[in-house]
């Protein structure tokens, strides 16, 4: 870890001439914005994350750490801890996969720790990436290459990836929000702005160390979730090498709308497979108007894997990927809801 | 979730709550790194980013200039400062030969390459990272199959190996009817004690103290004494608790020496807390082994032949082996057997003792290849082991002292419901999941080793014992408490035991599972001293009540006990660092081993193909428990380290470069409570009076061999499919 300054925030006004930058370009950054502290803080211990300055914005809790459930939808404000909305009683009767999602990430501790906000930028857990000892990492340092593709592969992702980049998406909750079309607002030095959640962040292509479409001082401040029919039947199926405390081999976020025993919405979003949490439209397209049986279910898992670029030590997570979506297929049509 | 105390039967001791367990869990323990030091400087680490070649130059201009940083070392001032590192496993103290900071030579990825010292942890830390080094990188060979390693027969490098052999294996072998022939594989594995590696030394003139967490005090103090060439009577090692060893502390690091160069330089104590990734490459490990298994036998399941070949990886200089053959040879009835191990010298950190350092890869390979032999004869598992069952080791016939597997299979297979297997591959399901109900046996050599330890009982009724043992969780404090109360007639309650200073009478290296048998062996024989002495023969004699009649303050009595077989002079090396163990297959007209047996249900998804462990439960004999409720907690952590040991655990290499990728705990998988579901530990009463005078077997180590085989054989009999490569991953299941 190496110096920085640290100051509370006053007010989320205030922010905004001063702002952090640290979820636009990693790592030589002058300012970041941390709240739980459970990424941003780890990733400097290990001399990834190098900011000057650090804004602690805990302080605007009353106005970023609210749940808000309305006719139209939930609001999540970026403080909401995770343990939070995993706990609450009307996410979990209402959108399942956003409980699910949550509880079934990091542990008890870093759930009641961890912000929402800063849970979406999560950066990668890539072995490559953390240990700064490796050279090749063209997210830490542009151009000098990519140690994981030919390196220890198995984490990484067969969806979404480039030749500069192929490191996975390490979250669950973003999988929940894409599949729901959540938007995100975004407090930036120009003001409020709102966008579709599924625009935040970025595939690797030729700039893997750009993450996000956030500028800098953009600070996210919220989530909105749409109340869709599909909603109820929602739910989020991860698979690990073990039960808690670990973070996706393949995942995923379903959520059906099914009525005279036919499919009239269907969402499916993949995680530990990807890049960027990872929303599989054709694989959805095809399940519409279709009864959800076994047949089904198998060919949007198929779809959903079509295009995938496997490596050496990744290339059971296409099989695995398949199945996931699925079984969770599967597990969402027979909800009793 | 609260468990009943397990009650004693038989021969058991009182399951008396462990006497650190409150100290523990409320903070008050005190660790090595807690221990109060005057005017502590922090040194942090820099290591290597290569694992094969030299460093051409060191840049310290940057980091010097953070402020508070005091000295920074480097080979290029610190080449002369350590004398000897002779290796543990040869005689001397060193878990590796390779000492860092004495040339310009990288041996292996993360070798300490820098140590700075500042005022402050945050600003070593930060001058570490600004320390700039050049290297010229040569091609590494990381492990089995890379270009570069040299193999070597273990015979050929290490004049004491024997590869046990009897018979005619390869005529047997031809001509059995039934075979088996497979190769397995076991990975890396890093101890990861949750306690890091810490180190801080302080002088006092030329008197150094060194606060360490350690497995051996009076092999530190020697081993420390002979690196920095000072006399061992000049040291001083203290170590109260250790918050998980596992075979990591038990011989010297570098770090030590490197840390009391630190503390002379600078003139004041000086404090290392090496970081969870430094701990993958500055201590020992499990290294990788390579085995071949072939089994013959009759249509009716009697052993005829047995090879057991194992390739093992080490670092360059050193010739590290575990040779796991020597059990694997001698566990069941069969005429013909052969064996060999080999090293394979790569560019890799020297490896070393890690719980069960043999028998846990050896017996994955034998316990799998023994199922694989039901499976082909069409017989149960257990019924084929009981076929293959002896009093007798085959190798040179000598008895065991007792041996009370079969025993274990029985009571565990009832309580584990083994008769409602059904024994095609498949056939069991539960909904989505498929069910598979495997087992495997276990063994740990039996051995002691020579201790001292001195018992003093006042007139108030107070027991104090003090020996240079020490508690890595195995219980010490309170086993060897339970038995000075016991021989003397006091309650355990009045019993004081200090442990983890140097400054104590002399006891051995707190591994191979030795540390209740010998230090327990010699408190006894202290007691007896003092009831001697008081005159009290009946045992249950008023021992306090003489001591009063006779107007003393208090009675003291310093023993040192030697196991049979020890040759003379055991006590003048234990003192000099020396542990000297015997037992197991060393003695030269019996043997001696505690068993058990282990059952495992897996359940492995249809589809997605993760594998969960539902249920486990281990049945041991290990001669007299001293106190079941701690022998039952070190047998559970054994049975949990073996499920990891088979589906979790395994340090990644990338073979490019020979680097380890995945060292933190994040990445290097082990077990969370949610993958433990029930778990039952039975302890089957058995009596050994040939063994040593109390009876006692050691069980530390017990726990967690052969849980890996009973793991894939479970797997196996859930799928069909068989997975001699650990730890078995979903990937290996899937369709």
């Amino acid at each position: 870890m190496r110096p920085f300054t640290y100051e509370r925030a006053a007010s989320v006004d205030a922010l905004r001439a001063r702002g952090g930058d640290a979820a636009r370009d990693g790592m030589k950054t002058s300012r970041a914005f941390v709240a739980g502290g459970t990424t941003l803080f780890d990733l400097m211990k290990l001399d990834v994350m190098q900011p000057d300055a650090v804004i602690d914005i805990n302080p605007l809790a009353n106005d970023l750490g609210r749940i808000e459930v309305g006719g139209n939808g939930l609001r999540l404000g970026a403080l909401v801890r995770m343990s939070e909305a995993a706990d609450d009683p009307r996410i979990n009767r209402d959108f399942p996969v956003l409980a699910q999602s949550l509880t079934l990430a990091a542990s008890p501790q870093l759930r009641n720790m961890a912000s929402l906000g800063g849970n979406v930028l999560q950066r990668t857990r890539c072995h490559y990436f953390r240990d700064t000892s490796w050279a090749n990492c063209n997210k830490r340092n542009p151009g000098s290459g990519c140690a994981a593709l030919e390196g220890m592969n198995r984490i990484h992702a067969v969806l979404g990836a480039s030749d500069n980049c192929i490191a996975t998406y390490p979250g669950d909750f973003a999988q929940a929000l894409i599949a729901l079309d959540a938007v995100v607002e975004v407090q930036g030095r120009s003001g409020k702005r709102t966008l579709a959640f599924e625009k935040l962040h970025r595939v690797p292509a030729d700039t893997p160390r750009i993450e996000t479409v956030l500028e800098p001082g953009d600070l996210i401040t919220a989530f909105l979730i749409p109340t869709i029919p599909a909603a109820r039947r929602s739910a989020y199926l991860k698979i690990r090498d073990r039960e808690s405390y670990e973070f996706a081999l393949a995942s995923a976020a379903v959520a059906l709308d099914i009525a005279n025993g036919q499919v009239r919405d269907a969402r499916i979003a993949l995680g530990g497979v990807a890049t960027k949490p990872w929303r599989a439209r054709e694989a959805e397209k095809a399940l519409i108007g279709k009864k959800l049986d076994e047949d089904a279910a198998r060919r949007a898992g198929e779809i959903a894997f079509q295009g995938a670029a496997p490596r050496a030590h990744n290339a059971f997570k296409v099989a695995l990927g398949r199945e996931t979506v699925a079984r969770a297929l599967m597990h969402a049509a027979q909800m009793e809801i | 979730m609260s468990v009943e105390a397990p009650a004693a039967t038989g021969n058991m001791g009182e399951p008396h709550p462990r006497f650190d367990a409150r100290l523990k869990v409320t903070g008050g323990a005190r660790y090595a790194s807690d221990m109060p030091v005057d005017n502590p400087a922090y040194a942090y680490l820099v290591t290597s980013a290569i694992a094969r070649g030299r460093i051409v130059s060191i840049n310290l201009g940057e980091a010097q200039n953070v402020p508070g940083v005091l000295h920074i070392m480097t080979h290029e001032n610190t080449s002369k400062d350590v004398k000897d590192s002779k290796l543990f496993s040869d005689g001397g103290f060193s878990g590796t030969s390779i000492i860092p900071l004495q040339s310009d030579k990288v041996w292996h990825d993360g070798q300490i390459v820098a140590v700075v010292v500042a005022e402050t942890y945050e600003a070593a830390r930060e001058a570490g990272y600004r320390v700039k080094i050049e290297y010229e990188a040569e091609q590494p060979s990381a492990t089995f199959e890379s270009n570069g390693v040299q193999v070597q027969a273990a015979a050929d490098v290490k004049k004491t190996h024997e590869d046990p052999k009897v018979g005619d294996f390869d005529g047997a072998f031809a001509s059995a009817e039934v075979k088996v022939d497979a190769t397995y594989f076991t990975p890396t594995q890093h101890h990861n004690p949750i306690e890091l590696f810490t180190t801080t030394c302080a002088w006092a003139g030329d008197k150094l103290t060194v606060y360490e967490p350690s497995q051996t005090m009076y092999g530190m103090k020697n081993g420390i004494a002979s690196q920095l060439g000072i006399e061992p009577e000049q040291v001083r090692v203290v170590s109260n608790f250790v918050g998980g060893a596992f075979g990591s502390k038990g011989s010297l690091t570098p770090r030590t020496a490197l840390t009391a160069i630190a503390a002379r330089r600078v003139g004041r104590p000086v404090k290392l807390v090496a970081t969870r990734q430094q701990g993958f490459t500055i201590a020992t490990y499990r290294a990788e082994t390579k085995q071949r298994v072939r089994l013959g036998a009759s249509r009716d399941g009697k052993l005829t032949a047995l090879s057991h070949e194992g390739w093992e990886v080490t670092s360059r200089p050193d010739n590290y082996m575990v040779a796991g053959t020597d059990a694997t040879t001698r566990m069941y009835d069969v005429a013909n057997v052969q064996s060999k191990v080999s090293i394979v010298h790569a560019d890799r950190n020297t490896p070393g003792f890690m719980r069960s350092p043999p028998e846990l890869p050896y017996m994955f390979g034998l316990e799998s290849a023994i199922d694989e032999l039901a499976y082909a004869l069409d017989i149960d598992p257990i019924e084929l082991r009981r076929k293959n069952d002896t009093m007798k080791e085959p190798i040179k016939g000598l008895p065991y002292t007792s041996r009370s597997v079969m025993q274990c299979f029985d009571e565990g297979a009832k309580s584990f419901g083994w008769s409602k297997r059904e024994p095609k591959p498949g056939s069991m399901r539960d909904g989505d999941w498929l069910v598979g109900l495997g087992c495997a046996m276990s063994c740990y050599p039996t051995q002691m080793a020579p201790s001292s330890a001195r018992v003093r009982l006042s007139q108030n009724g107070e027991l104090r014992v003090e020996t240079a043992s020490h508690e890595i969780g195995n219980g010490a404090y309170t086993v060897i408490g339970q038995i000075a109360a016991e021989r003397l007639g006091v309650p355990y309650e009045k019993v004081s035991v200090v442990l983890g200073d140097s400054d104590y009478p002399a006891a051995p290296v707190s591994g191979g599972s030795i540390t209740t048998a010998s230090v327990c062996n010699c408190v006894a024989e202290a007691c007896d001293a003092i009831r001697a002495e008081l005159g009290i023969n009946d045992p249950k004699g008023d021992v306090l009540a003489a001591l009063k009649s006779r107007g003393r303050g208090a009675i003291e009595r310093y023993a040192e006990w030697t196991p049979k077989g020890v040759p003379d002079g055991a006590l003048a090396k234990l003192y000099s660092g020396q542990a000297m163990p015997t037992g197991g297959t060393k003695d030269k007209e019996r043997i001696m081993f505690a068993f058990g047996a282990e059952f495992i249900e897996v359940r492995v998804h249809q589809r997605t193909r993760e594998i969960r462990v539902p249920r486990i439960v281990g049945a041991f004999a290990a001669g007299r428990i001293v106190n079941p409720r701690t022998a039952r907690s070190q047998l559970m952590g054994g049975l949990i380290w073996g499920v990891s040991s088979a589906l979790h655990e395994a340090t990644e290499i990338d073979k490019r470069a020979a680097r380890y990728v995945n060292k933190d705990l994040a990445e290097y998988l082990v077990p969370v409570n949610a993958d433990i579901d029930q778990l039952e530990v039975f302890m089957i009463p058995e009596e050994d009076h040939e063994v040593n005078p109390l009876g006692i077997k050691g069980i530390g180590e017990l726990g967690n061999v052969g849980t890996n085989a009973a793991v894939a054989n479970a797997v196996y009999h859930a799928t069909g499919k068989r997975i001699r490569d650990l730890p078995i991953r979903l990937e290996t299941l899937l369709a």
